[in-house]
């Protein structure tokens, strides 16, 4: 059987387009709201990713920071994180949902009682940020038999020959860095570079999905939708901020970005 | 279960495959885009151990920059007080700046050079790793850019202006508690975003495994000299000797006993127990912190349960840190090491007892160490030799101590 991630791809492919990848942190701004968040986008979205946030986080820029410690002030736990993927699954059981975040919630949390966690609240896939190739090995394992995806990551300084081998050892997602940055940097580099680096990767295995993120914006996603997927993050966790401060409602503003990054990639 | 130290081999390579000591403490737990700039460094800092010419140039920029060795002196002053061991101290604080942070910030400029790198970066937190790096990258040529928090560079003014006489700029870390572990982060956070035209210095023995060995192996200088000069003093290392050192990421500490690992000598890291009456502490290994991953590496460190790192306090803003070396980790589950605490209150009235009764003035930090001395001494004969490390010099600190005490007088 195919996985939900692989099966969102698919459909993709179908019509044509990149998968639209969002990333909102669990517990931003509330609780409930971040469920709402969810709901609402993935009429938009075909791949709903869900940080769990870490207050010590080594690669995460300001707005990721500012969302993370938005939730973890609201007391956030890792309980309430599946809890918000189980009450999502409920009313949408096929969009899939990966939760992204850092190594150490994991380890305090025990990787079997984590995983079986992600099992029972039905999460479809994990990017754990700091738990790279080869050392997550045995976790990726872990994964599989679970049959959650463990997303591998390539940044621009991976070398080829370590992208073989972690191409290798991938799941059906793989996550392209687009440039040398925290995420929510501006992309320094050019679309049109960063679709080379994507096409040298693409090559070493073409049956992959492999998405790109970092960076992208609406201005931005556009040029780039000739990949399998765009993943979409910091800018969103801004609109958060903004709206709270301009005291919007974030989830009706979010709903309608996504919905217009959506219409950029058509 | 207890670890094993195997014999002949240095400290800092301890580790296994993974890069973990003792299968449970330190390794690479960095995101992708860290992995070759680390695997660069690792191959380079191999390659330049064993270089005899880099290892000439070290020496010689230890001799005629840092100012080796630094002095060894008999406290009389402090064992009459005291009425006990004999007290020694290896006034580290005596090294080109004011603290062991020198050799940490020499050699990594000389890596940095190797690397044709224009640019470092680093952390700091009491201002000294910082204050060293920007002194020696002035040196060397290099731009220099020293991430501090907030907090501490309202604490430790005088290192701050010494920062910014030196040429480098200090970015002032708002986030989280505005301290040194949010400086790090930050620091890690630029060298992610940096990684191909920036070299980084980690201030301390902590951060991801090749981090932890340039800084020991450069701190280990200290007990290099030290341990000639006690074979001098002595004729011999003597057969009950006690060296105590502050530890709050652990570099000054693991270079202070990286000589002595095979001899008898008992190692006592001293952590930050913070105010007497907060639940707060900088000292992870005394309260018995679980492991976990703290800037790239496995460490007991402060955490609540889910895994977030906790909040630390501490007089002292070079030990204000909630994790600690995995060395430490490494020394203390194999039993070479004990780890104990002092708190604010001790480490401020062993800093007066010391300045008032001897001619040299310990930081904060190193004022912990000698709490734990003073704790000591008279319980021990006259037989028994304490060496402290005075790793720091308290002018750093004149402003805390001047509201903390009334005066400061150097």
């Amino acid at each position: 059987m195919k996985s939900k991630i692989a099966l969102a791809f698919r459909n993709c492919k179908k019509e044509k387009r990149p998968a639209l990848i969002t990333y909102t942190v669990a517990g931003d701004n509330t609780k409930n709201n971040s469920l709402k968040i969810l709901n609402a986008i993935s009429k938009h979205a075909d791949i709903l990713e869900l940080g769990f946030p870490h207050n010590t986080p080594i690669a995460d820029g300001g707005q990721i920071q500012g969302s993370s410690y938005r939730a973890l002030n609201n007391g956030i736990k890792l309980k309430d994180v599946f809890q918000i993927v189980k009450k999502f699954k409920k009313n949408n059981p096929n969009k899939p949902i990966i939760l992204m975040g850092y190594f150490n919630l994991i380890y305090q949390n025990g990787e079997n009682n984590f995983l079986k966690s992600c099992k029972l609240s039905g999460v479809d896939g994990l990017i754990i940020v700091d738990l790279p190739y080869p050392e997550n090995k045995n976790f990726a394992n872990k994964c599989k038999k679970k049959s959650i995806s463990f997303i591998q990551l390539l940044s621009p300084t991976t070398s080829k020959e370590r992208m073989r081998k972690i191409i290798k050892d991938s799941h059906e997602m793989i996550y392209y860095i687009s440039m040398l940055s925290t995420t929510g940097g501006k992309l320094k580099v050019s679309p049109k570079k960063i679709l080379q680096n994507y096409n040298t990767i693409k090559r070493i295995n073409p049956q992959k999905n492999l998405v790109i993120g970092f960076g992208i914006t609406e201005k931005t996603i556009s040029s780039l939708k000739s990949a399998n997927g765009l993943v979409v993050g910091s800018m969103l966790c801004k609109i958060i901020t903004k709206s709270l401060k301009m005291r919007q409602n974030p989830v009706t503003k979010l709903a309608k970005v996504v919905y217009n990054l959506k219409n950029k990639i058509l | 279960m207890k670890l094993k130290i195997r014999k002949n081999l240095a400290l800092i390579d301890q580790h296994d495959k993974n890069f973990m000591y003792g299968g449970r403490f330190g390794g690479n737990f960095i995101p992708e885009t860290l992995k070759k700039p680390v695997d660069d460094l690792t191959k380079l800092f191999t390659k330049l151990r064993k270089d005899k010419k880099f290892l000439k140039e070290r020496d010689n920029y230890f001799k005629t920059y840092v100012g080796t060795p630094t002095p060894f002196i008999k406290l009389d002053n402090l064992t009459d007080h005291l009425g006990g061991a004999q007290i020694y101290a290896k006034v580290v604080s005596e090294a080109n700046g004011g603290a062991h942070k020198i050799y940490n910030a020499t050699v990594h400029c000389l890596i940095a050079k190797k690397a044709k790198k224009k640019y470092i970066v680093g952390d700091t937190g009491a201002g000294y790793a910082g204050k060293m790096l920007s002194m020696a990258a002035k040196k060397f040529g290099l731009k220099c850019k020293i991430f501090m928090g907030a907090k501490d560079i309202k604490r430790q003014r005088p290192n701050v202006e010494a920062i910014k006489k030196n040429g480098a700029e200090i970015v002032s870390v708002t986030t989280g508690s505005q301290t040194l572990v949010d400086a790090v982060s930050e620091c890690m956070r630029y060298w992610v975003s940096n990684c191909d035209t920036t070299h980084m210095c980690v201030g301390s023995t902590v951060g991801p495994n090749i981090f932890i060995k340039i800084c020991a192996w450069s701190t280990a200088q200290i007990s290099r000299e030290l341990f000639s000069q006690v074979e001098e003093e002595f004729g011999k290392i003597p057969r009950r000797l006690k060296l105590i050192n502050c530890v709050g990421g652990g570099s000054s500490a693991a270079g202070f006993w990286n000589e002595f690992m095979n001899t008898n000598a008992e190692f006592i890291g001293v952590e930050a127990g913070g105010p007497k009456n907060s639940k707060l502490h900088a000292a992870p290994l005394t309260n018995g912190s679980k492991i976990g991953i703290l800037h790239g590496a496995a460490q007991y460190v402060i955490q609540d349960k889910e895994g977030q790192i906790g909040s630390t306090e501490s007089i002292s803003a070079g030990l204000d840190y909630p994790g600690i070396s995995p060395l430490h980790c490494f020394l203390k589950d194999a039993k070479r090491a004990r780890y104990t605490s002092a708190n604010d209150e001790e480490a401020l009235s062993a800093y007066k007892l010391v300045s008032r009764l001897e001619n040299i003035s310990p930081s904060l930090e190193p004022s912990h160490a000698f709490a734990e001395a003073i704790k000591l001494a008279p319980k021990l004969d006259s037989s028994e030799v304490i060496i402290v490390n005075s790793c720091g010099d308290s002018i750093k600190d004149k402003d805390i101590i001047k509201k903390k005490l009334g005066s400061y007088t150097r």
